[in-house]
């Protein structure tokens, strides 16, 4: 089966992502369309399969949530927790998006064309964020591993408590969290941005990104370094 | 030339355990982390005894008549309830406090009795969810190894929103106990002091959390049941709240409630007894006229059948246990038994600097008896098989005593059993538990003179 179309003005969110779980990849559906999602909550989330869903508006919460495999694009904006726990696959937003945008994903690649709110890429755990606007304040809070490319600028406390994740930023950071800190681009760098920003479809100069990772001084309890635990 | 007497009167607010606080203090300018729960004498079920029957009420033979265990969790909007023997459940503790071994000695005892085990922090293993018949999965707020494939493996999702050890805290995990599973399991760098987050990451109010709970229920089909766990604070408010943003369960935490690893102010000084937390929690429900419709599971402090019988009389569903737990598998005592013989770990305790019996030293990772560590040599102190059979008859005691309790009770199901049944021994309890002081109809702040 290669395209079915679901109206969310005629059929329950539920049946279609009931669909989604159990039959859809016994029956070999390659691409399903959602129609009037209208903000709804939870589209397409817990997906296992290689399918392509297109999401024709906007988004309610957690759209394409712990996604594994699939490809979901949102055509509008996208409420809190976009692709929240992703594991693999991709999920696309055409607008914008709002908080904990990618909270806590595992693998994946998220991409924003807008800009992103507040805690975009909060607890990352890896995958990559490519956001084509500016992210929201705590951003990259916890980070613990996988990459996040920001085109725009970053608000305060940018990677506040980062562990190994990589934060690549081309516009202004209005404050750097505990711990960031902003290191030279190397050539691995370079390259990366320039992967990342290939596979997100926008075109930027890798060379106009500032590296940010963690000065690991919080890694350790250490009384001298006057650490707020 | 004649010895001056020594004087020896202690000072009440700078007594010894205060003094050693304040050197601790000045020598390392970091507070005290350890594991375990509140060491401080709290009011407790042990403050109510039950009103066996007499000739108002009729006793049920001790030893033979029926008296049903049964539970049912989750009956309001999910599928597929959780159907246990007993009311008597396994606390979530995660894999990194806990050795491998443990967790799946839990989870066999807890098969072996009807129950069911509860993960932590960190993820699910392989090894729980294959001993364990009924296993819960938490959702935390650091969703380390949170993974939708175990999502979809468990048989009930736990929201965790506070811990009675550390209401409004995050977890700890030491470097000592960061392994390289451990580290694996979490994505984290080896042998780092671990922060988990004190908040979801992508939720804040009860407002996301209903639309979290619809998202975990979207996920697995409306199929399994959704439990909110709070540590016991603003109990009447937090229920509610739970109970409208969907919960099919609601956990309650007391501060009796025991951690791997969290600050000493945190333990003694955050959130309230659970005496004090089950009936908040109860007069939510029935407030909100939920009572029977979503479970209440009550947790901190549970050790004996006679708390799980006063829980329940309370108005708990079941109740989970942690600490004595732990207890039953070896925790504090001072051997071990390892290839066929009890061994004397009273020198490990020491080189803790601490002693069988006053040991809380589980954030150290070098349990003495093999239970809260990751030491590939401690670990082997405790194999499965050995914690399963201990664990299993601590249960079933509990549930014996549980029963023998009800049927004195005059009770055929111990879900029968009701506030009525209890009298308080303190006034503090009979403030607490809303239960009259015993010989009294007095219930204070509820009812008037004696
Ligand atoms: S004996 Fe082990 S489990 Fe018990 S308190 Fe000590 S370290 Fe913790």
């Amino acid at each position: 089966m290669d395209g079915l179309n679901f109206d969310l003005t005629e059929i329950p969110l539920r049946t279609v992502n009931d669909f989604l779980h159990k039959e859809a990849p016994g029956q070999g559906v390659k691409k399903v369309t959602i129609a009037n999602p209208d903000g709804a909550h939870n589209i397409a989330v817990g997906l296992d399969f290689a399918v392509e869903v297109e999401v024709i508006g906007h988004a309610g919460y957690y759209a394409g949530g712990m996604n594994k495999a699939a490809s979901i694009t949102v055509t509008g904006s996208a409420g809190t927790g976009v692709a929240e726990n992703m594991m693999s696959g991709r999920v696309h937003v055409k607008g914008f998006a709002s908080n904990g945008a990618g909270a806590s994903m595992h693998g994946g690649l998220l991409v924003i064309d807008g800009d992103a709110g507040l805690r975009c890429g909060i607890s990352l755990k890896g995958g990559d964020i490519v956001v084509g606007g500016s992210v929201g304040s705590f951003s990259a809070f916890m980070a613990q591993a996988g990459r996040m490319v920001i085109c725009g600028d970053a608000g305060d406390a940018l990677g506040d408590s980062l562990y190994e994740a990589v934060l690549y930023v081309k516009g202004k950071i209005k404050s750097l969290g505990a711990d960031a800190q902003i290191e030279p681009m190397g050539e691995a760098d370079l390259k990366t941005v320039k992967d990342l920003l290939a596979a997100a479809g926008m075109n930027h100069d890798p060379k106009d990104f500032k590296r940010v990772a963690s000065a690991r001084s919080l890694y350790h309890w250490n009384a001298d370094a006057n650490q707020e635990y | 030339m004649s010895e001056k007497p020594i004087q020896r009167e202690e000072s009440f607010g700078y007594d010894r355990k205060t003094i050693d606080y304040i050197r601790n203090a000045a020598a390392h300018g970091l507070y005290e982390i350890r594991g375990m729960g509140a060491k401080r004498q709290l009011p407790s079920f042990d403050d109510l005894v039950f009103l066996g029957a007499s000739l108002s009420r009729y006793a049920l033979e001790g030893y033979r008549e029926k008296c049903s265990t049964k539970t049912i969790l989750g009956t309001r909007f999910a599928k597929k309830p959780i159907e246990l023997d007993i009311p008597i459940t396994i606390a979530g503790m995660s894999f990194g406090s806990l050795s491998a071994n443990v967790k799946e000695a839990l989870g066999r005892a807890a098969t072996e009795v009807g129950t069911s085990t509860t993960t932590g922090d960190g993820g699910m293993t392989p090894e729980e969810r294959q001993s364990s018949k009924t296993l819960v999965y938490q959702c935390l707020p650091s969703r380390y190894g949170f993974n939708p494939d175990d999502v979809r493996r468990a048989d009930a999702i736990e929201v965790v929103i506070g811990q009675g050890a550390k209401p409004g805290g995050g977890g700890m995990l030491l470097g000592q106990k960061v392994s390289a599973r451990v580290a694996g399991m979490r994505t984290l760098p080896e042998g780092i002091d671990q922060r988990s987050a004190c908040r979801h990451p992508d939720w804040t109010g009860p407002d996301d959390l209903a639309i979290k709970i619809q998202e975990l229920r979207e996920m697995t089909d409306w199929e399994k049941p959704i439990y909110v766990k709070v540590g016991a604070t603003r109990v009447f408010n937090d229920v509610k709240l739970a109970v409208h943003s969907g919960a099919d369960v609601v956990v309650v935490d007391g501060m009796q409630g025991g951690t791997a690893a969290t600050q000493t102010c945190f333990i003694e000084h955050i959130g309230i007894p659970t005496l004090a937390a089950v009936r908040q929690a109860v007069h939510a429900l029935e407030d909100l006229d939920m009572k029977g419709k979503v479970q209440l599971i009550v947790s901190g402090g549970i050790r004996t059948g006679p708390d799980v019988a006063k829980a329940l009389a309370m108005g708990a569903d079941a109740v989970a246990i942690g600490q004595g737990v732990l207890i039953a598998l070896g925790c504090n005592h001072h051997s071990y038994f390892q290839d066929g013989e009890h061994r004397i770990a009273s020198a490990d305790y020491s080189a803790l600097g601490t002693a069988p019996g006053f040991c809380h030293h589980c954030h150290t990772g070098k349990c003495p008896v093999g239970i809260t560590t990751q030491d590939a040599m401690l670990e082997q102190r405790l194999t499965p098989e050995v914690g399963a059979r201990h664990l299993k008859n601590y249960l079933k005691t509990l549930n014996m005593e549980l029963t023998t309790i009800a049927r004195a009770c005059g009770k055929q199901n111990v879900h029968h059993l009701e506030r009525e049944d209890l009298v308080a021994l303190t006034i503090e309890a009979a403030a607490m538990a809303h239960v009259p002081l015993a010989g009294t109809s007095w219930i204070p702040g509820v009812t008037g003179g004696m």
